[in-house]
Parts: C-alpha cells; sequence; structure tokens
C-alpha cells in the first residue's frame, strides 16, 4: 500500500519536474535578451539534476548519481562561459 | 512507468513527501523564472529551486537508499554542496554581466556605475 503511494507520489514528482523543465525551455526559447536565455539554461539543468535523482529513488540504483554529478559540473562551467561571453564578449582572454 | 523501491511504511511515506514537496517548490521556482517582468527579478526565481527544492529531494533519496542498503548512504551531500556552492556564483556572474550591458546599452533604469556619486 505505501509503496503504490510512493511510486505514484515520484511519478508525480517527475510530472512536476517537467513541467519546470518546460517553464526554463520557454525561458530558454522566448527570452527577450541573451542573459534570459542563460538563466533559463542554467534553471534546465538543476531541473534535470533533480530529475535524474528522483529516478534513481525509482530504480533504486546508484548510476543515477554520478550522470547527476557530470551535468552539475558542466552546467557550472557553461553557465559561468556563457556569462563571462556576455560580459567580455569572448570566453578566454 | 510506475515502480518504487520496497522500503518500509514510514520511510515510503517519508520519502514520497520529500520527494513531491522538493517538486512542487523547483515548480514554483520555475513558474516564476516564466512570469516575473524584468531579468533581475527572474533571476531571483530559480534559486528557490536550487537550494530547498534540491535539498529537500536530495534528503528523500539519502533516506531511501540509507534504507535499503542498511548503512548510512550520505554521498548526495556532495551534489547538494556543490550546487550550493556554485549557484550563487553563477548568478552574480550574469546579473553583473546582465548589468555591464544594460549600462553599455544606454538604459536609464538600471542604477549608473558607483564611481561618479558622491
Amino acid at each position: 500500500m505505501s509503496n503504490l503511494l510512493l511510486a505514484w507520489c515520484i511519478t508525480f514528482a517527475q510530472v512536476l519536474l517537467g513541467l519546470a523543465m518546460t517553464c526554463a525551455i520557454w525561458r530558454l526559447l522566448r527570452g527577450p535578451r541573451a542573459q534570459d536565455r542563460v538563466l533559463g539554461l542554467d534553471t534546465l539543468y538543476v531541473n534535470t539534476m533533480l530529475l535524474l535523482v528522483t529516478f534513481g529513488i525509482q530504480t533504486g540504483r546508484t548510476l543515477y548519481y554520478e550522470a547527476t554529478l557530470i551535468i552539475g559540473l558542466l552546467g557550472f562551467a557553461s553557465t559561468v562561459a556563457l556569462a563571462k561571453f556576455l560580459m567580455r564578449g569572448e570566453v578566454i582572454e | 512507468m510506475i515502480q518504487a523501491p520496497d522500503l518500509p511504511a514510514w520511510a515510503a511515506l517519508l520519502t514520497a513527501l520529500f520527494v513531491v514537496a522538493g517538486a512542487a517548490i523547483t515548480l514554483i521556482g520555475s513558474l516564476g523564472l516564466l512570469r516575473l517582468d524584468s531579468f533581475y527579478e527572474r533571476v531571483h526565481a530559480p534559486t528557490l529551486g536550487s537550494t530547498l527544492g534540491m535539498a529537500s529531494i536530495l534528503l528523500a533519496s539519502m533516506l531511501c537508499f540509507s534504507v535499503l542498503q542498511s548503512r548510512l548512504v550520505i554521498h548526495e551531500i556532495l551534489i547538494g554542496v556543490f550546487v550550493t556552492l556554485t549557484t550563487p556564483v553563477t548568478f552574480m556572474l550574469l546579473a553583473r554581466a546582465a548589468l555591464y550591458r544594460d549600462r553599455s546599452a544606454g538604459d536609464e533604469t538600471v542604477p549608473p556605475d558607483g564611481q561618479d556619486v558622491p
């Protein structure tokens, strides 16, 4: 009984996170300026990390944890590089 | 696909509560990203998901794996520390870049550079 409830709650949470990712993608595609698009990308990868953690809870595997760490590292590096690009017009001076 | 790990009842209920709460908080933050008007208001909204939403979902994950493997599994703290350290850095860089771009575009609504203020 409680396991069925947990299964439905995890699926519901995944739907909510999918809606949150849709909001971020909307801002990424429609953002009026470049900084709005970068902000949407940053939100998108944080939401993706959370979605992968819920997949890890659902399947009971620790494989998703490593994917989450890699997404976090690459997302941080990409957002910093894009912010630097918006500031200076080039990434490496 | 509906499935869940085989947990005792108290752990299953707590995990379900934390997962749904974290996902709802993250959705509220992303809706704020969609709804707010200016960039400087929008930059506040996603931090809701990357602090409280992330902490809640990671707590659920730690609880689930600790009960499943009958030992303390806390490697999710690494994700939490990393995101907590990097989110302010990225958003500060992004807001400063946006301020620089607005000033150099001659936007009158942003505050001027602080050097000529007495």
